[in-house]
């Protein structure tokens, strides 16, 4: 059983116009079992919370925590959070020239796990993993998703997800631009490594088509760099039918929050 | 009138006249010379023209037009703003362009099967000046400074086991002249590699001839010490049905300027050239290749890949292709990659295709210049590969498929620790 926990996070970015605050308060624990759906309207800041857990460079980490186990997240090197259990699918996974998807996939495997994987079985684990997310047994010879479509790279991220085996899994807008049957074959592929029972997912998501197929524990919708309001998976089908208006962004988060709890009373 | 209008509604058959003047059904016509003088420049009239002064009636855009002579007195003094020289840092040439050569040329040892015969001989020798002709006046310096030549040849239907092995040392920092002729004879089968290593300041000249039906393999490796200085060029002929088959690796040396031509002279014949450098803050790593497509049905593959690290690493690659009116049923591809690894480098590509004549199998040039940059790390890093592991995941596998080419594995593994040192000497 591990425990994913994030504390009053505050991250900032600079930008030309001078640094600018996205994250302004986020408060989340996740356990080893459960899934988290992460919903909000574009630009409230859910993509900022994937990166930082991840380490990407570009996010300033003002103050606040994230623990993993009790570890300090934040002092950890990108290398290092992977390394500890944590792993991102990412909304624009990365082209990465010269470098085969097999040669890459070996390489990491043996960097998670701190020894190389048996041959055989490794090979055997690759071809089976692709072919349940069916993805081309040739994608094995190209360099990292440098041609894929889309969709294709969706679903090589989720091929890393079964293959990597993380202690927590987060999910930046996996289910962004893709079609039925692909957001199908990608959301089989992260409740198989759910069900495996080692794993708590953290799902980021703009829309509530996915959770059709990927049943959240907890819903926290996201307006403007914090959690306006928190439920169960109620709150995504009542997501679906209103969408975001009612939480009017640039309004004080603190008065929706205040308004949504007197609604629910 | 009618005649026209017929003439119009047949766009790309071939028609008695010109409608427009330098145009032809197959489009404009470049090079107004070839339609009178259809041989490749080594072969007479066309060369006796472009020797004194660029050729007549050939733009100057036109690699057909660029000035081949045996004398150093027909290239005028470099200024730097020659079309050819105009990414060389001239004076770190050290005297290649101005100086009589007369240093002391790298040592050769050559290590070679019995089948394969090795000479060293005079300027007077008739296999001097069969396959090449200085195409520019650094060629032309060593041309006419050189003292002996080391002419290797594969005699006709010998099939070569194992390398060739032409080992130059260099003999210090005096600027020389060097002179070496391959001829593979028809038939025969071999793989030439030339290594360069040591400290030299040198203009090489080297000749390769594969006669009909030969398969030649050369590599050249520059392997120099830090302060060396090197112009290679290396032209080849090929006769009918010939293969050949060319890899340039420049890894080591202050300036390397490589000069690869390749010139058809009977159909059927065909040609791969591929390339390797690894730049280092400072170094200059320029490569420049020539193939002349004169002749009908010839096939050509040019692929380059290049990675650039520190300040003021430095590579050119300029690949011209010129497929000539008579080159019918050519098919030919260049590309060119470089991988940018830090700020600073700077990697020109310049891909140059010139058709005269539109019935061709195929032709093709690409060049792309990435970099490796923070996304790339990020992305691999997030999947637990740590940083000097993800640098050299990248660039080994950037530059592996040149490297698988060379199919010489002693000189494979050579070259892959050579790349993984490169890597490591900044830390990387």
């Amino acid at each position: 059983m591990s425990t994913l926990e994030i504390k009053d996070l505050h991250v900032s970015i600079d930008t030309e116009q001078g640094t600018k605050e996205i994250l302004k308060g986020v408060s989340l624990t996740i356990r080893t079992g459960e899934t988290h759906a992460i919903m909000g309207p574009n630009g409230s800041g859910k993509s900022t919370l994937a990166s930082t857990i991840a380490g990407h460079p570009r996010y300033n980490v003002t103050s606040g925590t994230i623990t993993l186990d009790g570890e300090d997240v934040l002092a950890m090197t990108v290398d290092e959070r992977a390394r500890a259990g944590l792993f991102l699918a990412m909304q624009y996974p990365v082209e990465v020239p010269g470098v085969s998807m097999t040669n890459f996939l070996r390489t990491a495997k043996t960097a998670i796990d701190g020894e190389a994987p048996k041959l055989r079985t490794w090979t055997k684990d690759v071809k089976e993993a692709m072919a349940q997310l069916r993805i081309d047994a040739d994608f094995t010879q190209r360099n990292v998703n440098e041609g894929f479509s889309g969709g294709e790279k969706k679903r090589v991220e989720i091929l890393q997800l079964e293959l990597f085996k993380p202690k927590f899994a987060i999910l930046d807008e996996t289910d962004s631009g893709l079609d039925v049957d692909a957001l199908k074959v990608v959301s089989e592929g992260v409740n198989r490594a759910h069900g495996e029972g080692n794993m708590g997912t953290l799902l980021i998501t703009h829309y509530t088509r996915i959770l059709r197929y990927i049943k959240p524990d907890f819903v926290h919708v996201f307006v403007d760099g914090q959690v306006v309001e928190e439920g169960g998976p109620e709150l995504a089908d009542r997501l679906e039918d209103e969408g975001y208006d009612r939480y009017a962004t640039g309004a004080g988060a603190a008065t929706i929050a205040a308004a949504s709890a007197a609604a629910q009373a | 009138m009618t005649d026209i209008t017929t003439e119009k509604a047949r766009i790309g058959a071939p028609s008695a006249q010109p409608f427009i003047n330098g145009f032809t059904e197959e489009g404009e016509s470049l090079s107004p010379l070839n339609a009178a003088e259809s041989k490749a420049p080594l072969a007479g009239e066309a060369v006796k023209r472009h020797s004194h002064g660029g050729g007549v009636g050939i733009p100057d855009s036109s690699r057909a037009g660029r000035l081949t002579s045996y004398k150093l007195a027909d290239f005028k003094p470099l200024t730097g703003m020659e079309e050819d020289w105009r990414f060389t840092p001239l004076k770190r040439l050290r005297g290649l362009h101005t100086e009589v050569l007369g240093g002391a040329a790298p040592a050769v040892s050559i290590t070679a099967p019995d089948s394969v015969r090795v000479e060293t001989v005079g300027r007077d020798d008739r296999r001097i000046g069969s396959a090449a002709i200085p195409e520019d006046r650094v060629s032309a310096n060593a041309w006419e400074n050189f003292a002996e030549a080391t002419v290797i040849t594969v005699p006709s239907e010998v099939q070569v086991d194992g390398e060739v092995s032409v080992l130059l040392t260099g003999q210090g920092t005096e600027a020389s002249a060097q002179h070496i002729v391959i001829v593979a004879e028809k038939f025969s089968k071999s793989v030439v590699v030339l290594d360069h290593q040591g400290t030299a300041v040198v203009s090489e000249n080297v000749e390769i001839l594969v006669e009909d039906g030969a398969q030649l393999t050369v590599i050249s490796l520059q392997e120099w010490n830090d302060d060396a200085v090197h112009a290679s060029s290396q032209q080849v002929k090929l006769g009918r049905d010939a293969k050949f088959k060319h890899i340039v690796v420049s890894l080591g040396g202050d300036l390397v300027r490589v000069t690869p031509s390749a010139r058809f002279t009977a159909p059927g014949a065909e040609v791969e050239l591929f390339g390797l450098y690894f730049a280092d803050a400072g170094q200059h790593l320029e490569q420049r290749l020539f193939v002349d497509h004169a002749v009908a049905n010839c096939k050509s593959n040019v692929l380059y890949k290049g990675a650039l690290q520190g300040r003021n690493a430095h590579t050119v690659w300029v690949g011209d292709v010129l497929i000539r009116k008579e080159a019918e049923g050519t098919d030919t591809y260049e590309a060119n990659r470089n991988l940018v690894l830090t700020d600073g480098a700077r990697a020109d590509s310049v891909p140059n295709l010139e058709i005269e004549t539109g019935l061709i199998a195929g032709a093709g040039h690409a060049s792309a210049t990435g970099r490796f940059d923070d996304q790339h790390l990020f992305y691999l890093m997030a999947r637990g590969i740590p940083e000097d592991v993800a640098r050299r995941l990248v660039v080994r596998g950037f530059l592996n498929e040149i490297i698988q080419k060379i199919n010489v594995p002693a000189i494979e593994e050579r070259l892959t620790e050579a790349v993984e040192r490169e890597l490591a000497a900044t830390n990387h």
